[in-house]
C-alpha cells in the first residue's frame, strides 16, 4: 500500500502534504515513544495518540513514513512544521488504535 | 506600579549574587536629563516627550531639588498651571539612592515606595545618576546572560570538528523538549552522508535518540558526544547531575523514575537504557547518586558475529 491508500481508501484526514507514491509495508502501533524508536520498522506506519513534535523526531529517526493519529487528537503547529520538514505524512481519524490497526492491517494483507 | 518579582533574600544563589555585588552606579543611567527650577512645566512635558521619559530631575550645578513626572505634568493641566516654573510645583519630599549602595536596595527601594525612578547621589550628595526598573531589568537580563554563557562554556558547547573524522558534541538542556531529538537527527544526517548500512544508522540513532532523551528527562542537562574513527562509533552521554541510585534497577526494563507528565509524552517507559545497551557493541554505564551519570556507546560498523537491533 502507498501513504494515498490511506486517505483515499481508509479516509483518513491528510494533515499535511504528501507524497501519495511512497510505499507502506508495515505498521506499528504504540503510545511509547521507545517503544517504537526500538520496534517500528522502516517505511511503516506508525499508529498512535502521541500528538506532539517528539513524535515526529522518533519517527524521524526511526524511518517511519506516515502517521495515524487516532481518536481525533489534534496536531500542533510545531508538529505539523516538524513534519513537513521532515517529509513525514500525518494523518487525523475519529477511529481508536485498535480499529485503525485493524484497518491497515486489512490492507497491507496480513 | 508593580514590584519587582525578585526577592533580595529569597532567590536562587546566582541572582542573589548579582543583586548584592551590583551597586547601583553599575546600573543606573548617568548620562540624566535635568531641568531647572525656573524652567517652565511646559518646557519640561517637552523634555520628557523628546527623551522619552517619565520624569525629570529639577538640578543646578549638581544640586538636587526636587522632580517632575509625569504625573505633575497632568496634575499642571488640571489645575491651569502648565506655563508655571518647575519650582512651585516639583516633588520636594524626595527619596534618593546612594551610588555606593548595592543593587539590591534599589529593588527593595522600588517594591516599597512604587516609584518609576530614583535620582542617585554620590556621597557629596551631587546628582550623578538616575535609576528605573528598565535599568534593572537590563542589568539583570545581561547578568544572567554572562552566567549562562559561563555555565555553557563549562560544559564545553562547541563542535569539536576535527578533518576527516566525523565528530561532533551537542548540549542537551534539561526538559527541552521543544528541541529534543535534535542532537540525534543530526547524528542520523552525518551517518547517512557517510554511506553507511541502514541497519548500522538506525542502531546509532536509536543509540544517541535514548541517550538524549535521558538527558532531557533524567540530568540536570548534559553533553551528547558523537565521533566515527576506524569503523567504531562512539556516542557518549555526560552529565553531572543528578546520578542514578540503582544502575541494575535502571536497566531493568520497564522500570523508570519519569514523572506523570513526562510519561503522558509517551516517555519514561523504562526501555531507554535497555533500548541503547540491545543496540551497542560495547556498553558502558557509571554513575553515583549525587554525581554524575556517564553512558558510553560503542558500535562496529563491521561487527563480528553481529548485533540485531529486532531484539
Amino acid at each position: 500500500m502507498t501513504t494515498a491508500d490511506l486517505e483515499k481508501r481508509l479516509e483518513y484526514t491528510p494533515r499535511t502534504p504528501y507524497d501519495g507514491e511512497r510505499e507502506i509495508t508495515s505498521g506499528y502501533t504504540s503510545d511509547l515513544l521507545s517503544d517504537v524508536m526500538a520496534r517500528a520498522e522502516e517505511d511503516s506506519v506508525l499508529i498512535t495518540i502521541q500528538g506532539h513534535k517528539n513524535t515526529i523526531a522518533v519517527a524521524t529517526l526511526a524511518g517511519i513514513a506516515a502517521i495515524v493519529l487516532c481518536s481525533d487528537r489534534p496536531v500542533p503547529d510545531d508538529m505539523r512544521a516538524a513534519a513537513e520538514d521532515e517529509e513525514i505524512a500525518i494523518f487525523t481519524t475519529g477511529k481508536n488504535q485498535f480499529q485503525v490497526s485493524n484497518e491497515i492491517g486489512n490492507l497491507l494483507g496480513l | 506600579m508593580k514590584s519587582i518579582p525578585i526577592s533580595p533574600t529569597d532567590s536562587p544563589n546566582v541572582i542573589l549574587e548579582m543583586i548584592f555585588r551590583l551597586k547601583v552606579k553599575d546600573v543606573m543611567t548617568t548620562e540624566v536629563v535635568t531641568a531647572r527650577r525656573n524652567d517652565s512645566l511646559h518646557k519640561i512635558q517637552t523634555m520628557l516627550k523628546d527623551n522619552g521619559i517619565t520624569g525629570v530631575p529639577i538640578a543646578e550645578n549638581k544640586r538636587l531639588f526636587g522632580i517632575v513626572s509625569v504625573d505633575d505634568i497632568f496634575k499642571a493641566y488640571e489645575n491651569g498651571t502648565i506655563t508655571e516654573e518647575a519650582a512651585k510645583h516639583m516633588s520636594k519630599k524626595l527619596v534618593v539612592l546612594e551610588d555606593d549602595m548595592p543593587l539590591s536596595f534599589a529593588i527593595t527601594y522600588f517594591d516599597k515606595y512604587h516609584f518609576g525612578r530614583f535620582p542617585v547621589l554620590n556621597r557629596n550628595r551631587e546628582l550623578v545618576g538616575i535609576i528605573t526598573i528598565r535599568d534593572i531589568n537590563v542589568a539583570l537580563i545581561l547578568g544572567i546572560n554572562r552566567e549562562l554563557q559561563k555555565l555553557e562554556e563549562s560544559i564545553d558547547t562547541h563542535p569539536a570538528a576535527e578533518q576527516g573524522t566525523p565528530k561532533r558534541e551537542f548540549f542537551v538542556t534539561k526538559y527541552d523538549f521543544e528541541n529534543a531529538g535534535k542532537a540525534s537527527t543530526e547524528i542520523k544526517k552525518l551517518l547517512k552522508g557517510c554511506n553507511l548500512d541502514s541497519k548500522t544508522i538506525r542502531r546509532c540513532s536509536i543509540a544517541a535518540y535514548e541517550l538524549e532523551m535521558n538527558l532531557v528527562v533524567h540530568s540536570n542537562s548534559g553533553k551528547l558526544s558523537f565521533s566515527l574513527e576506524n569503523d567504531i562509533i562512539e556516542i557518549i552521554a555526560m552529565d553531572t547531575g543528578p546520578g542514578i541510585e540503582d544502575t541494575e534497577q535502571a536497566l531493568t526494563e520497564g522500570y523508570s523514575t519519569a514523572n506523570e507528565w513526562i510519561r503522558s509524552l509517551g516517555f519514561g517507559a523504562g526501555m531507554g537504557l535497555n533500548n541503547v545497551k540491545r543496540v551497542s557493541d560495547d556498553f558502558f554505564l557509571y554513575s553515583k547518586p549525587g554525581g554524575g551519570t556517564t553512558v558510553r556507546s560503542i558500535i562496529n560498523i563491521h561487527p563480528q558475529g553481529g548485533c540485531d537491533d529486532d531484539g
